[in-house]
């Protein structure tokens, strides 16, 4: 799936990962948070042995992942220490504090997206994966989560952001790394990646003509 | 002769016949202790195999389903082997007491609740697996998580086991010997008073048996219409 990825990543800001569908994006996030392993080569997190660390970290997923329970239970269950003040807080950030005692599943889309961001924040990560989070989203849900990203970013949080959408990448990313069938064939600073696009595959998919 | 026998099963359930409710009684105590134990073991086999990846799993998972469908007599013989005074259980002199009953409903409901409980755990971990991981969440508490979350369709499983319990005859009536006031349980007794001609006693017991049948399947309904209209299945 992944091949030759030979990619080293600021220990801060906000890394967009583009590319078009298939290309090996969502595997390349999980063998970075652990969740698969790769069949060779070496993962360093803040210059720590992937195997050997565990950085504070947390993922959020495309489909978000709720536990069967309400929006407080699963707040509290991802971060057990953090006090009902914080989960109000929480909770609040992502406009979801009249439905603290709904069950998680009943939310909608957006809203579940929202809490699954706010949850992954909760447990106070070093590190955030975000999967597509925003992807067939609302307008507001986006909104929301693009400003807790961007919070989260701004006081010290590395974040790898997978996304498609072009406007939203410019809008928040520090650098862009172009995946393309199982290679990273570009990764340059956002501005540079948005005006001087170098890798063929990077320049007909930011004109909407790369097909797998 | 139909009509009478309704009208005479009526009364005995009416007026509380001291030997249809010493009946019922002892059928609810013996299936109760086999449900308790059986429920245990099964739910923590059924999570095991769901939630631990080991050599030989998919082996395990094939065997427990097949266990599901064991005859009943044939279950009823082996405790019979097992507890006779020439098996190697002998020495307790549990044969054709209601505690040899309770063992063989055990081996039978056990692998049904375990069969059912993977089922609903692997669903269940397939999903969270990966967010566990994410969450650092050490293997302990995924476990209750599990069984926590999995709660509403779980119990459905373990009603599945008493009805299943409650209504078995081949392997009670081996082991218990169906002696009366010692190890007569409802579908024995209906065996043995249909046998005799005795319909109004075997007639209420049955109705009994059928409102208690009904009972635990509407309580299944009950639980899955809250668990889905709560979005907890």
């Amino acid at each position: 799936m992944l091949s030759e990825i030979n990619l080293s990543l600021s220990d801060e800001g906000i890394t967009m990962i583009m590319g078009p569908n298939g290309a090996g994006k969502s595997v390349l996030l999980r063998c970075l948070h652990g969740l698969f392993q790769p069949s060779k080569g070496q993962i360093r997190i803040f210059g720590e042995d992937r195997t050997e660390t565990r950085t504070p970290e947390a993922m959020v997923f495309q489909t978000p992942v709720l536990l069967r329970r309400s929006l407080i239970d699963n707040l509290q269950f991802a971060a057990p220490a953090a006090t009902a003040a914080e989960i109000h807080r929480c909770l609040e950030s992502v406009h979801l504090t009249d439905k603290a005692q709904t069950p998680a599943r009943q939310l909608s889309g957006g809203e579940q997206q929202r809490l699954a961001v706010v949850r992954a924040l909760l447990t106070q990560p070093r590190l955030l994966f975000l999967d597509e989070p925003t992807a067939s989203l609302d307008p507001f849900s986006v909104k929301v989560i693009e400003d807790l990203v961007q919070q989260a970013s701004n006081r010290g949080v590395k974040v790898l952001f997978i996304s498609h959408d072009i406007g939203q990448s410019r809008r928040l990313a520090s650098d862009v790394v172009f995946i393309h069938s199982g290679q990273v064939t570009e990764h340059q600073p956002a501005d540079q990646f948005f005006t001087h696009t170098k890798s063929t595959p990077a320049q007909q998919y930011l004109a909407g003509q790369l097909v797998l | 002769m139909l009509i009478d026998a309704f009208s005479q099963a009526a009364q005995l359930i009416i007026q509380g016949d001291s030997d249809l409710y010493e009946i019922l009684a002892l059928s609810i105590h013996v299936s109760l202790a086999a449900l308790v134990i059986a429920a245990a073991v099964g739910l923590i086999i059924g999570a095991i195999l769901a939630t631990r990846q080991f050599h030989g799993k998919q082996l395990w998972v094939t065997v427990i389903h097949a266990l599901m469908g064991m005859p009943p007599v044939v279950v009823g013989l082996l405790v019979y082997l097992m507890l006779s005074r020439a098996g190697p259980l002998g020495v307790l002199g549990l044969l054709y007491t209601p505690t040899a009953m309770i063992i063989a409903q055990v081996i039978l409901i056990t692998p049904i609740i375990a069969a059912l409980s993977y089922q609903v755990i692997d669903a269940l971990y397939l999903e969270y697996r990966d967010l566990f991981i994410s969450l650092n969440i050490s293997r302990t508490r995924a476990l209750k998580a599990y069984l926590w979350d999995a709660r509403y369709a779980l119990m459905t499983a373990i009603l599945a086991g008493f009805g299943r319990a409650v209504s078995e005859v081949g392997a009670v009536i081996i082991v218990g010997g169906n002696i009366d006031h010692l190890t007569r349980v409802m579908t024995t007794a209906i065996a043995l008073e249909t046998s005799k001609g005795e319909l109004s006693l075997a007639l209420a017991l049955g109705i009994v048996l059928l409102l208690l049948a009904l009972l635990v399947n509407a309580l299944v309904t009950a639980i899955k219409a809250y668990a889905t209209r709560h979005a907890y299945s």
